[in-house]
């Protein structure tokens, strides 16, 4: 039988032989914990602890501010040393609370278990957003937003993302193997607070492992393992919803407005940690892999850990990297050392060599048309780029720049070497000015 | 440390398939149409072959050189334009006119548009079409094969397309005696250009680049099926004037266009429609020139014609985006 | 053969009649004036003055919607002429023109990473604020020059911008477009600048760039009118900058350039008075 998937896309090494056979560790304490205030998208949230303050495992130490904002919690017990800027994931510095660690590692007393048969939905999702829960699988999109769609907008369809499709990347497949009852609790919580008819945990068909256990798992359930083809970008919201269910989001538009939500496999777990014991997001598990770290692994790390720890638990460098990328190679961030923390978006820390660094110079467009082949989204990738980088606003926006999911797979394939991607991402960068500024 | 770190923009993978290694696949995949045209045609073959390479190779450098740009001839492109111009040239091209011919296609076809990938048309086919108008005798004076070791000498004849157009002029009938047999026109033993006598070794580069993904199926399948079924659809209503389609297919420039230079990258669309279509155009084209234009064969009109309109077909069949309703075309 | 002749030019004919009453029968009156004044605009249709083209703002000028001085490109000259076309007294505006005011090119100042991608200012400082250490110095990878519609700015070999004293108009097309606010608007007559844009501390500065203010005051010191020091970064006062280039020889980074004497280190291009303004600089 053909396994379902969308149109486009590429089929790039996936590289995952380093870890994904490789149990999920606990990464031990760092001597130091920074956490950014900023690790979602949406609005910071606010320092509420002090210089000099001692907290809790879980307590709050940031508050949110607004609905598309969530509450940052201390990853362990001990002290606040710092309330300053730091050096963040998105390259520059941002405030952070500074936490020495006191090796107790004592949770807050003020974490309520609950059974959440007794629970309403609302006060589920009030649950899911005091713990912080984000989406992880890379974008940290508050979760409680996606569990409270308006009224007018009834999910029928109820996805869960097991496809993990970046290279190199396992840390939802291991999650998946190791821990399927705490993914499949969350499920049945996210089920039952938004009433979705249909439940589908889409893996792709590279984890067979992961999708006979599930499947043996969900024998008895509603829910539905689907395994769907290997393709990049299997896992990005858009084409997944339509892999599974023949549905297109509209342009501009959310996957509530067709009636679907998307979860990460491993936010499912988060919420079931968040609603059953009270207990926020203050850890996840992560990948350390690439070809210049000694001991690729796949390790559970608490939120607020410097990189340069994640290095030394997993046996330090084989040789200095070339680059250090924060997430997968396709939509990952490169960072400029390993002083900057792992954030709730971590889902990997890819270690590449100097050699592994495409340093191909560009040179002219030969209109291949294999971007236009590969982009998921059917733009003209070339040309979209040939208008922004000659800051021809009008003509970028005409075709479509703004519906672009910035996946990689049009710079993966061009045999020119074209930055695409870079330069579409200029392109949305300028109209968004232009179009704010123009509002004021 | 930091001095050695790289940053970037995502995506931090490549798939290593670069413009020269493109340029040079499709150098490999017409090495066995050289090597029969060389068997068949001989020493003459081979000068016209390596006067239009050097020649265009040495009109790209001179040409960069004169603009203060990086001499880029490392990547192939001009290396295929030479192959691909002196495989559209009869055996028996003047030295001359096949310098001219390279010097043509790079200077006026490709470096004047700015280079590599902005040349509107196919530099090959134009340095041809301006060669054919210009130089008519020398352009259709084709040479009989003798192949290596058969002792033959080069004979002037008619090409089996030529020979049929003559006969229609003349007598509005088919000729009752083409020279040579389907197998002898699909291995190559026929006067013709240099590079469209065997389709077979056409056939096989074309199989390499394939297995490259270098060529898609459309052009090609889209440019011969509508050859194929207007051509047949002519010889059924008069079979004792219009030749059968397998005729339209192994004897000219058929199988050279379709998969060589209607899939120039460059020069034509980029959406799948959009190839479809260039396809069904040169295919259109073709048989109309064949069967009622004045030359016997329009390969080469068809698919510069249809260069022409490649913007315009690329405005036309822009792909839909996903999830809207389809886009107005842009004015 | 005559037929032909007489065929030919029959059409000729016609066609020249048909075109000849077209042209008196849809004719679209244009002031004079504003044809004049486009004569005299420079018609690069920069935009510095804020209408599309230079049609645009001729077309104000007649309306008399627009100062006369909205034109840097012109300067002084077209002015005078506009002044003249609508019969105004001339208020000219003093000649600007944009200076980079940094010298840290990539041999004088520290690389954080190796950059690769777009070859574009504002696209390389979204990633990690940019390839530099110094958080205000010139990226140099071309933007301005790209946007400079009177091929004013040069690269230099080692990725500086440099700005020509003679071809710059003033049109602040490279200040819109510059990432790191390194260009400045500075009177035409100024010759000496502080060719530093970076407000960290002297310490900070030293390590990372041979060639930055490290806000020493020594040059304040030298002659206290001619500058100030804001946020260790000195600045010429160019209202009384006649002595300032008293300073040079004592500055210990060399960061203050007379540009009487010549352009930054690497620069290809000549003063004025040296130059006869050869050719196209690459």
């Amino acid at each position: 039988m053909k396994l379902k998937t969308f149109t486009g896309g590429i089929h790039p090494p996936d590289n995952k032989q380093w870890s994904s056979h490789k149990a999920i560790e606990d990464c031990p304490l760092p001597a130091e914990f920074v956490v950014p205030l900023a690790q979602h998208i949406g609005a910071p949230s606010v320092a509420c602890v002090e210089v000099g303050q001692r907290v809790a495992r879980g307590q709050e130490i940031g508050s949110a501010k607004g609905f598309v904002s969530v509450p940052m919690h201390a990853p362990t017990s001990g002290e606040v040393i710092a309330v300053e800027n730091r050096p963040h994931p998105w390259g520059t510095s941002l405030p952070a609370v500074v936490i020495r660690p006191d090796g107790e590692d004592r949770w807050s007393t003020e974490l309520q278990p609950a059974d959440p048969s007794e629970l309403t939905p609302d006060e589920i999702v009030e649950r899911v957003r005091l713990a912080g829960v984000v989406g992880m699988g890379g974008a940290a999109f508050p979760a409680h937003v996606k569990m409270s769609p308006p009224p007018e907008k009834q999910i029928h369809t109820l996805i869960f993302n097991g496809i993990e499709c970046e290279p190199y990347l396992t840390a939802d497949h291991r999650m998946m193997l190791e821990e399927p009852e705490r993914i499949l609790q969350g499920v049945a919580l996210l089920q039952y607070v938004l009433g979705a008819e249909r439940v589908v945990i889409g893996i792709e068909a590279n984890k067979p492992d992961a999708i006979a256990l599930l499947k043996k798992h969900c024998l008895e359930t509603p829910v539905e393992v689907m395994s769907l083809e290997v393709k990049y970008p299997q896992g990005a919201e858009k084409q997944l919803i339509a892999a599974v269910t023949g549905l297109e989001v509209p342009s501009g538009g959310l996957p509530m407005d067709i009636g679907v939500a998307v979860h990460n496999v491993s936010t499912a777990a988060a919420i079931t940690d968040a609603v059953l014991h009270g207990r926020p997001l203050i850890e996840r598990v992560c990948t350390v892999t690439g070809p210049a770290i000694r001991e690729p692994k796949n390790l559970r790390i608490r939120i607020g850990t410097p990189l340069s720890h994640l290095v030394e638990v997993c046996g330090g460098l084989i040789e200095a990297p070339g680059k250090i990328i924060l997430g997968g190679p396709m939509m990952g961030f490169t960072q400029l050392g390993f002083d900057v923390p792992a954030t709730r978006g971590t889902s990997g820390l890819l270690l590449l060599r100097t050699e592994d660094v495409a340093l191909h110079a560009e040179s002219p467009c030969i209109r291949c048309a294999r971007c236009v082949q590969a982009c998921p989204i059917k733009l003209l990738p070339t040309t979209i780029a040939a208008y922004a980088r000659r800051d021809l606003l009008a003509e970028t926006a005409e075709y479509c720049v703004m519906d672009c999911i910035e996946c990689g797979s049009c710079s993966y394939v061009c045999p020119a070497t074209i930055p695409l991607v870079q330069a579409i991402r200029y392109g949305k960068a300028a109209i968004l000015a232009k179009k704010r500024s123009s509002q004021i | 440390m930091s001095q050695q770190l790289y940053l970037s923009s995502s995506p931090h993978i490549h798939s290593g398939e670069t413009t020269s290694k493109v340029m040079h696949a499709v150098i490999y995949s017409l090495l066995p149409a050289c090597g029969v045209a060389v068997y068949f045609f001989g020493p003459s073959a081979l000068s016209v072959l390596l006067i239009a390479t050097l020649g265009c190779l040495a009109t790209e450098v001179v040409c960069q050189r004169l603009m203060g740009q990086p001499v880029t001839i490392a990547d192939g492109s001009a290396a295929i334009t030479g192959i691909l111009l002196a495989l559209n040239l009869p055996p028996s091209s003047p030295w001359w006119l096949t310098l001219l011919g390279a010097v043509i296609a790079i200077a006026i076809g490709k470096q004047v548009y700015g280079g590599l990938g902005s040349n509107p048309f196919n530099p090959a086919l134009v340095a041809r079409v301006v060669l054919l108008i210009s130089f008519p005798v020398q352009m259709t004076t084709w040479s009989a094969p003798a192949p290596l070791g058969s002792g033959l000498d080069l004979v002037t004849t008619a090409t089996p397309l030529g020979a049929w157009k003559n006969a229609v002029m003349l007598t509005g009938q088919m000729p009752s005696d083409l020279p040579g047999s389907t197998a002898d026109y699909f291995l190559g033993n026929m006067p013709g250009c240099i590079g469209e006598v065997s389709a077979l070794a056409l056939l096989l580069g074309a199989a390499y680049l394939f297995y490259r993904r270098i060529l898609t199926w459309h052009i090609p399948t889209a440019f011969i099926g509508t050859v194929i079924l207007l051509s047949g659809l002519f010889w059924l209503i008069d079979p004792a004037k219009y030749p059968n389609p397998v005729f339209h297919l192994v004897t000219g420039g058929l199988i050279l266009g379709a998969f060589y230079m209607a899939t120039d990258m460059v020069t034509t669309p980029v959406s799948t429609r959009g190839m479809l279509l260039f396809g069904v155009g040169c295919g259109l084209l073709t048989v109309l020139i064949r069967l009622f234009g004045g030359y016997p064969e329009g390969v080469s009109f068809a698919i510069l014609l249809m260069n022409a309109a490649t913007p315009l077909i690329d405005r036309y069949t822009r792909p839909k985006t996903f999830g809207t309703p389809g886009q107005e075309v842009v004015r | 053969m005559l037929a032909a002749i007489l065929s030919l030019g029959c059409i000729g004919m016609i066609a020249a009649i048909a075109l000849g009453f077209a042209a008196k029968k849809f004719a679209v009156y244009v002031d004079p004036r504003e044809l004049a004044i486009l004569e005299a605009l420079p018609g690069a249709n920069c935009g510095a003055c804020g209408f599309p083209g230079c049609a645009g703002y001729a077309k104000a000028l007649v309306a008399g919607s627009i100062d006369l001085n909205q034109c840097p490109p012109g300067g002084a000259d077209v002015v005078a002429k506009l002044a003249h076309i609508l019969g105004f007294e001339a208020s000219a505006a003093a000649r600007e023109i944009a200076v980079v005011l940094c010298q840290g090119d990539n041999r004088k100042a520290q690389l954080k990473y190796h950059y690769l991608g777009l070859e574009d200012c504002t696209a390389a400082q979204r990633i990690a604020d940019g390839p530099k250490v110094c958080p205000g110095g010139c990226l140099g990878l071309a933007s301005c020059q790209r946007v400079c519609p009177f091929d004013a700015i040069e690269m230099t070999a080692d990725g500086l911008a440099v700005i020509s004293r003679e071809k710059c108009t003033g049109c602040r097309k490279c200040i819109a477009v510059c990432p790191r606010k390194v260009i400045r608007m500075t009177p035409s007559e100024a010759t000496v600048h502080v060719l530093c844009n970076s407000h960290d501390k002297g310490a900070l500065v030293r390590k990372y760039c041979q060639i930055g203010c490290i806000g020493c005051n020594i040059c304040l010191k030298t002659v206290p009118d001619a500058y100030k020091i804001e946020n260790f970064l000195a600045e010429v006062v160019y209202e009384h900058d006649a002595e300032a280039n008293e300073a040079l020889p004592k500055c210990p980074t060399k960061c203050i350039r007379d540009f009487a004497t010549g352009y930054p280190e690497g620069s290809t291009q000549l003063l004025a008075s040296a130059s006869s303004m050869t050719g196209r600089q690459k």
